[in-house]
Formats: C-alpha cells, structure tokens, sequence
C-alpha cells in the first residue's frame, strides 16, 4: 500500500490533468460532430461515435492502470521484444487485416479492431530510445546511423505497404529525437530546406526566380561569412542538392505521387481552383472553421460539421468542430493546452537521468507535435491533407490506447527516474 | 555538444503554436467570407415566387392569365452520379443540347457551385409532368414553380405589353433592390408601367439542409419565412370585343386606331398594327420569337398610337379655328376667299364661312386664319409681331395636350411638336423669319408632329366640348379605381362655346362633306373630320377622327392608316366601323367593312 500511495505522489500531475483535459473535450466534440438535431441520442448512446468513444476512455484508463502498476524496467527490457511482435503484427495486416475507408490497417478479433500502426508508434519510439541509449551509441557514428534509421524504416515501410501514407510519414519525426540526442542538425535543415523549397516550386510557376534566388544565397554566405574550404564546399553540395529538389518537383509530383496525393497537394496551394474536387475538403474544413467567428455558434449549432459538409467530422477533421462551435476561443484553448503538454513533456524529458528515458520522451514529444501539427494544419490549410488524427480528440479506439500509452510509459519511467541515478 | 538543441525545438514548437492561432484568428474573426459560405452551405433558400396579378377588360373578361411553368435548378456540388444518358431520355435532347446547357450555366455571372443556377428555364406544365416523377434520380437538381404569363386572345399585345427576365441593365439600374438576377419583370405596356402593382411580393423559405440536400428544419423556427404576396389585379378600359374587331380592320394595314370614351377618358381600344400575337414572347420560346419579331421590318413591337409622330393634316383645322375664335381673330360668320394662288386646295367653293371652311377642308382659309392670329399688328416689327402671335397660337394648341406627353399609363409615350419662336430661331439658326415661312403649319403640315392617342384625345375634348381627361387604359387597380392623376379634368384655354361651332361643323363634315361617303351612319349622328397627310413619294396618310353620337357623346376616335390615300377612304370607314361596332353591336355596312378588309397599305 505504501509503496502504491508513493507512486502516485511521484506521477507527473500536470501532465495528467492537460491529458484529461483534451480527452474530455475530445469526447464533448465528438458528441458535437456526430449530434443530429432531428434524433436527438444522448452522449452515452452506442450506436454513436461518441457513446463508443466513452468505452474507449474507460478502456484507457485500464491500460493506464497497467502500464504504472508494471515495473518500470519492463519497458527497457521489452522494447525490443514488443518491436518483434508489432513488425510481426504489421506484416501480417496485409495478410489477414480487413479494409477500413480504402486502408487495410486493421486486424480484427471477432467484431473488435485494431490498428497495429497505431500501437507501432510508441513501440518504435521505445525500441529507438533503448537503441540511442546503449552503452557506447553515438549519434555521429555512420554504422549507428544506419542501424537507427533502420530500426525506424522497417515499421514505417509496413506502414506504408498498407497505404496508410499519412502514420508513416509520423516516423520521420523521429529526426527530432536523433536531433537532440546529437545528431548532425545538416540532415535536419536540409530535410526542411528540401519541403520548404518543394513548395515553394509550387507556388513560383518560374523555377528560374528560386535557382537565382538560391545562387544569390549562396554567394552571400560565401563572400561574407563562411571561409574555410570543407564548409564551402558543404554549403556548395547543399546549393546543388537544393536546386536538384527543384528540377525534380514537377517528376514527384506527375510520376512518383498518386493521383489523390498530387491532388492533395494542388488543394494546398489553391482550394479555389476545384473546390467541389479535390479542394473539397480543405474548402470546406475551412468553411466551418472560419464560420465560428470568435466565441463560435455554441455547443451542438454547428451546421457544418453536423449537416457532412466536412469529411470525417469526428476523426480527422475533429478540429473543424471545436473551431465552429467555440471559435478563436475554443481554438486557442485547444492549441493553448497542446502548446502546454509538448512544452511539459520536454521539460519531463530534459530531467531524465538515463538517456533512455529522456530519447523517449523525446519521442513523444516529437509523434505529438507531428499529429498536432499536421492534423490542424490541414484543417486550417497549412498543410496538404494528411489523415491522421488528433491525439485525444480523433475518434478512435487504437489511436487513443495508443497516444494513452505513449504518454503515460514517459510518466512511469519520469515517476522512478530517481532509481536510475547510477545508470547514467 | 548537445547545447541548445532543446531551446531550438521549444522555439518551432511555439511558432508552430502561434502561427495556428494567427491563422485562425484570421479566418475566424477577420475574414467574414467563411461565415457568409457556411449560410450558404447550409441555408437552402426557397423562393416562393408571387401569383402576377391577373388583367380584365373593362367588362371583366379576362384578358391576362397565369400558367405555371418550371425552371429547373442546378446546386452544382450536390450533383452526384450524374446519369447522363438517363437524363437526356428524360428530359429528351441530345448530349450535344446537354454539354451545352452546362457550359451555359458555368458561364452565367451568378454562377457558383455552391448555389441554385438555372439549368433548363420555362418548362410547360405538359413538359414538367413528364420528367416530375424522374427528377429523384438527379440528385443536384431543384424545381422552382413560376408562372408565365398567357392570353386569351392574340389581341391588345402593344398595349400589354410582355414580362421577361430582368435584364443587366434593369438589375444595375434598380434602386429598390427588389428585383434578383433572374426575376421575371414587365418590360413594356401595362406590364411595365403597372409593375409595381402587378409583381406582389415574393415569399421566401429558409430551410437548414446538410450536405445532401436533405432539409433538416427550418431556419430559427422559420422567423425569417415570408409568404408571397399575389400582384393586384387590373381592369383595364379596353372593350376586348372591339379591341379585336379593331385589329381585325387594321390586318394588313400600318398604323392605329385609338378609341376613347369623351367623358372619363379611358382608352376603349389601342389598336397598332401591324401587331403580334402576346402569345409568342412567353414561355421557352421567347428569346427565339423575340428575335423575330423586333427583327421585323414593319416593326410590330412599335406601339404607332403612342410613338408614331405623324404631321396631323386636315384634322388639325379644327384646332385652328378654336384657337382663331378665342383670339377674336375671326368670328364664325368670317368669310375668306380660297385663294390658291398661296396654298393648294380641293372641291368646288369659293368664298366660305368658318363651317363651310372647315366642311370643305379649305387650305386657303386656314392659311388666312393663321395669318390673323400671328400677324395682329400689336408690334411694329414684322418679326416680333409674329413672335407674340406664334406663342399666342403655341399655349392654345397646347392646351388640346398637342406638343407635349399627355400622361397615358403606358411606358415610352412621344410628345409630337408645335412649334414655338424658341424652335424657329434654332431651325433657322437665328436668321429671322416670320409668317411666310412658317404658313404650311396652319393646314397641320409642316413643322407640327402629334401623336394618335393626342388625335383621338382631341376628338375627345371636341366631344367634351373643351375639357378632357387624361386618356389611360386601367380603368381600376383592384377596386380602388384608376390611378389619381386620371381622375382631374384638363380644361383648354378656349371659350366652351366655340365648341359648338366646331361640333356643326363637324357633323356637317360627315353629313354633307369629305366624309359623307365612309363615315355616315343610319341612326347615329357621328361628327368627324378628314385628313390626308402629304407623304411623298408614297401615296398620303389616310387620317380620320370622330366622335359619337353629336348629342352627349359616348365615343371619340382617331384612325391613322399610313400610305393609304385619302382621309375619307379607309381611315373613315375604319372610324366608323368603330364606332358603330361599339354603339351598335355589329355593322350594318358590310360593304364598308369588306372595303377595309380588301385594303392592303402595306410599302
């Protein structure tokens, strides 16, 4: 008993409350979403969305239970088994999963479904933080390198053999773990050089304008602040890496991308063009979105998301609801509060003693900030559509389970990092 | 090694942060385009267009109807699964018809996916049963019940005018902001000119709908619901029996016929012809007839009794004469002999008297007249004198409502002239000029233009004996009577007694003189006046007006047949014709009637 009542004390409340937070509003919005005036179901009812989503919660709160009831150096020992059994699981998917909305994702036991992809995140991030944190693993060693990007490659690749474009394209968050932990930041800016520039292509129909604007660039850098050679030269092979990207965005975008991933992006750079196409959904997301004003039409008034003017009202585009029904402010609160949990799990993260726990928490923060930012992008069309959900908010029974356990096996391990002083 | 990375990913993690909430902000609370959309979204408004009101003859039979039609709707994105083979069974055209009322729709200004924009306008109710039970199957596709406007004869189409769509224009121009971009408005006639009382008011229904289109209620417990409000309901003047009967005399013939009752002035019968059928400018195939019809060469959408300015001729004399006596420039007894040396005349007299002047339709005499009245000798100067004389002679004739808009409730009404110094001076860019070159206006020639709702208007004050009201067609708006300016008598300036005069002598016109032949009717005194109207190198305008009986007269006239010779042949005889129609009942002249039917004027 004392040892229980100790346990509790040393959980990370803020945290706790933030996440209770975002579920319960999550579980109010999802209500919103799905309410039909002319039926009028309660909340709890099961055959809605949201009287669903109640089980999921109460689900969660079973797995929370476990995951601080277990000893805390089961996840250390297991990551790599519990990476075995996810692989595992995800090559089987393809195999024996049923399709779900265009996606075989899911693996079914008996009515009930799963998605390993889900589960895959913090499984990933747990075998990548104990990889980082192996005796004698250095972030700049080139067989390391490899061996991680590895380790996060294969379950991205599963992912995407079951076109679920939009969860693997989460792992390549991992780049801001491997960031913190002292990776080379090159990669990291040229990564986000390369997307920057992408899109810019896009936008400037005359490529000529970005190459000069790069040359430009360049020659500053050149004549005013770097002189050593081995930097020049570097800077020189970005310069061209840069301009390759360029020359190479109309092949990606006609050749390598499907025709709903090209259209994705069009709806990105101009929604009016076809906004009964593939503008549709930004166009409308938008529509609802802006329509909150500033204190938004009230809970249960919107006729946006409620009449299917916007897609996937209760999963992906969830924010859509918040943003009609309680405006800038309801936005703010929600934004205000993920703003809040990615801030406080750093500072979770940076008071590790072990570098294994501090590269996990690395991971979550990083999976979180990429739902959140992607996901509320796209709805406000920032970003191209990309489906994944919102964490907490998104209906969802493995994405809840799975951000659930994400976030609360950083608490259990932030709750004993007093035991671990003598590993670091 | 590591120092700093944690404060770089805090730093993108904020921006993140407060860039998401900028962005918001702007298109929550800046940018009122989005609420604007979600309304339009989600608020399905239905318009429920008003009944028009319905137009009567003045003995209530019905002239001016309602059929419903159909226009179908298009919401561009509610379209799905669009069955294009399906459709064009349906609605049997071709694919090529199809593809083309698409691009029509995408191309109209108003066009956006989001709202209804007309896809096929006007179908019949015949055509509408037809394709009602398959319109379920197009999702996308919306019924909006009008009515279009149907006649129960092909008569009175000038003066009624037609309705069609609002055109850029009339939207521009509309300062009510009552009228949308595809309502229906009069655009000439009564339909025009009684449109306010005639459109009613539309209804409108707000209901919610989700994306499919499915209503999902009212809007706020349907507050902001309208009903529609029917337009009035117009009885016109006209006498539709003889209205067509009128049309009938005018078939082959251009010109008109404007028929007034002396003591209210309303208008009996408007004929211009060559006319058309009303019917042609309603429904689908209006745009196609309207083109063919204002192509026309002789100009049917012309409406002649109210625009057509013609010199007046003979008929005008009898004006002189009023005016001479009120200027106590001539008595009635006042001889003056017909010289023709001056001015050309016709007949067998020499030396008459103001009646036999005016039996005789002596030119020399009102060239003598006229001369009186501008040359009175109340200035030394020549030029002046006639000056003071010209605007003299100008208010009195004016006064018969010649040279200005009489005020007739119908649109695009000319005024016709009488000249006055003011116009001279500008005509002889200032020379001077007097009497000798002005004279031909004493015999309703030269400079003078009327118009020949003012012709039989002036039969009309004849018949009055000086006072007249303003000629109208709605003779009621409901029940409230005609509008209030068609209630004041006009008074000329001329002595009612004079009247009397010109009254024998026209009655002597008909009894004895130009119109004995045409015009004479068995039992009923008609009183009129010939004129026959210079129109080199054509043959003359036949020109006639009258009225009926002498004695407490119901009934003025004027008869205006371009080209077709002589006052006393056809314009007479359609004047009497007239008259005895709506005196009597039908003619007991078949002759004369087989004589206007047999006349063809047409150049």
């Amino acid at each position: 008993m004392r040892k229980g009542a100790d346990i509790y004390g040393k959980l990370d409340w803020p945290t706790i409350f933030i996440y209770m937070a975002l579920v319960i509003l999550g579980w109010f919005n999802i209500y919103a979403a799905v309410y039909d005036e002319t039926v009028s179901q309660s909340m709890w009812d099961l055959s809605l969305n949201s009287g669903r989503q109640f089980i999921f919660i109460a689900a969660s709160i079973v797995i929370i239970m476990g995951i601080i009831i277990i000893d805390m150096r089961f996840y250390e020992a297991f990551a790599y088994v519990a990476y075995g059994i996810i692989l595992f699981l995800l090559i089987l998917v393809p195999i024996i999963g049923k399709e779900v909305g265009g996606n075989k994702a899911w693996l079914g036991i008996g009515s009930f479904g799963v998605q390993p992809s889900e589960f895959a995140k913090f499984i990933t991030a747990l075998a990548a933080a104990k990889m980082i944190g192996t005796v004698g693993f250095r972030m700049d060693n080139l067989r390391n390198q490899v061996m991680l990007f590895g380790l996060i490659g294969l379950p991205m690749f599963l992912i995407l053999l079951q076109k679920d474009t939009g969860t693997a394209l989460v792992f390549t968050s991992f780049i801001f773990v491997f960031f913190r932990e002292g990776m080379s930041p090159f990669l990291m800016i040229v990564g986000i050089c390369a997307a920057f520039i992408f899109i810019l292509t896009l936008l400037i129909p005359n490529q000529l304008y970005l190459h000069g604007g790069i040359i430009i660039t360049l020659a500053l850098l050149i004549i005013f602040g770097v002189k050593k050679l081995k930097r020049i030269s570097i800077l020189v092979v970005g310069a061209i890496i840069v301009m390759g990207v360029i020359e190479s965005v109309d092949y990606v975008i006609t050749d390598v991308l499907k025709p709903h991933q090209q259209n994705r992006i069009k709806a990105l750079i101009n929604p009016d063009a076809d906004p009964l196409g593939y503008g549709w959904n930004v166009t409308q997301s938008k529509i609802a979105i802006g329509s909150g004003g500033f204190f938004g039409k009230g809970f249960l008034k919107g006729t946006q998301t409620k009449f299917d003017f916007v897609p996937e009202q209760s999963t992906d585009f969830i924010f859509c609801t918040i943003g009609e029904e309680w405006g800038w402010m309801g936005s703010f609160v929600v934004v205000v509060l993920f703003m809040a949990l990615l801030l406080r799990v750093i500072f979770i993260a940076e008071r590790q003693k072990s570098r294994f726990a501090r590269a996990y928490g690395y991971g979550v923060v990083s999976i979180f900030f990429f739902h959140f930012a992607i996901n509320i992008g796209m709805t406000i069309g920032l970003f191209p559509v990309i489906g994944i959900p919102l964490p907490f908010f998104s209906y969802g029974g493995s994405a809840l389970w799975g951000f659930t356990a994400l976030l609360f096996i950083l608490i259990k391990l932030d709750a004993h990092r007093g035991q671990v002083l003598q590993r670091l | 090694m590591n120092e700093g990375r944690k404060e770089i990913l805090q730093i993108i993690f904020i921006l993140t942060g407060l860039v998401f909430l900028v962005k918001l902000f702007s298109i929550q609370v800046l940018d009122n385009k989005y609420a604007e959309l979600a309304d339009s979204n989600a608020i399905l408004r239905e318009v429920e267009y008003p009944f028009r009101g319905l137009i009567y003859d003045r003995n209530n039979k019905l002239v001016v109807y309602n059929t419903p039609e159909f226009d179908i709707n298009v919401i561009r994105k509610d379209i799905k699964d669009f069955d294009s083979t399906k459709f064009c069974e349906v609605f049997q055209m071709s694919r090529e018809e199809l593809r083309k009322k698409f691009q029509e729709m995408r191309a109209r200004k108003e066009y956006s996916p989001y709202k209804p924009t007309l896809f096929i306008d006007r179908l019949s109710n015949a055509e509408f049963a037809r394709v009602q039970d398959h319109l379920d199957e197009f999702p996308g596709l919306y019924v909006q019940a009008r009515t279009t406007r149907s006649y129960t004869t092909s008569a009175l189409a000038n003066a009624l005018g037609y309705v069609s769509e609002i055109s850029k224009g009339q939207l521009e121009k509309d300062q009510t902001r009552i009228y949308k971009q595809g309502d229906y408005i009069g655009q000439s006639g009564i339909e025009s000119f009684y449109e306010e009382q005639l459109r009613g008011k539309r209804g409108v229904k707000f209901k919610l709908r989700n994306v499919r289109g499915i209503e999902k209620g009212s809007f706020k417990e349907g507050d902001y619901d309208t009903l529609s409000v029917p337009g009035k309901d117009l009885i016109t003047s006209i006498d539709i029996d003889l209205q067509l009967y009128g049309e009938l005399l005018m078939e082959g013939k251009s010109g008109s016929i404007v028929v007034i009752e002396p003591g209210t002035g309303e208008i009996l019968s408007l004929v211009s012809g060559p006319s058309y059928d009303p019917n042609l400018l309603t429904g689908r195939n209006y745009s196609s007839n309207f083109i063919l019809i204002s192509n026309d060469t002789l100009k049917p959408l012309f409406t002649r009794p109210l625009m057509a300015q013609y010199r007046p001729g003979s008929i005008f004399k009898i004006a002189q004469a009023m005016t001479a006596l009120q200027e106590g420039v001539i008595k009635p007894d006042t001889r003056i002999r017909c010289d023709r040396s001056v001015i050309g005349c016709h007949g067998n007299h020499s030396n008459e008297d103001l009646r036999g002047a005016i039996e005789n339709s002596c030119n020399p005499y009102f060239h003598g007249v006229l001369r009186r009245m501008l040359n009175k000798g109340v200035s030394e100067d020549p030029y002046e004198d006639t000056r003071i004389g010209l605007e003299e002679w100008n208010k009195h004739i004016r006064s018969f409502g010649f040279g200005g808009n009489l005020g007739v409730d119908l649109p695009n009404e000319k005024g016709g002239l009488i000249p006055n110094s003011a116009y001279y001076d500008r005509a002889y860019n200032n020379r001077p000029w007097k009497f000798s070159n002005i004279y031909s206006i004493a015999i309703g020639e030269g400079e003078n233009l009327v118009v020949p709702i003012q012709m039989a208007n002036f039969a009309a004050i004849v018949a009055n004996r000086g006072f007249y009201y303003k000629p109208h067609l709605i003779k009621s708006i409901e029940d409230e009577g005609p509008l209030p300016q068609y209630k004041e008598k006009q008074f000329t300036t001329i002595d009612p007694a004079y009247f009397d005069i010109a009254v024998d002598a026209m009655e002597r016109v008909v009894e004895s003189g130009t119109g004995q032949y045409r015009a004479k009717l068995q039992d009923i005194i008609v009183c009129g006046k010939t004129g026959t109207v210079q129109n080199d190198p054509l043959p003359d305008h036949s020109v006639f007006i009258a009225f009926a009986p002498k004695d407490n007269p119901k009934i003025a006239v004027s008869v205006y047949v371009e080209d077709a010779g002589q006052g006393a042949r056809a314009a007479a005889s359609i004047a009497s014709l007239m008259i005895e129609k709506y005196l009597i009942g039908q003619t007991k002249r078949p002759h004369i009637e087989q004589y206007v039917l047999n006349g063809q004027f047409l150049y």
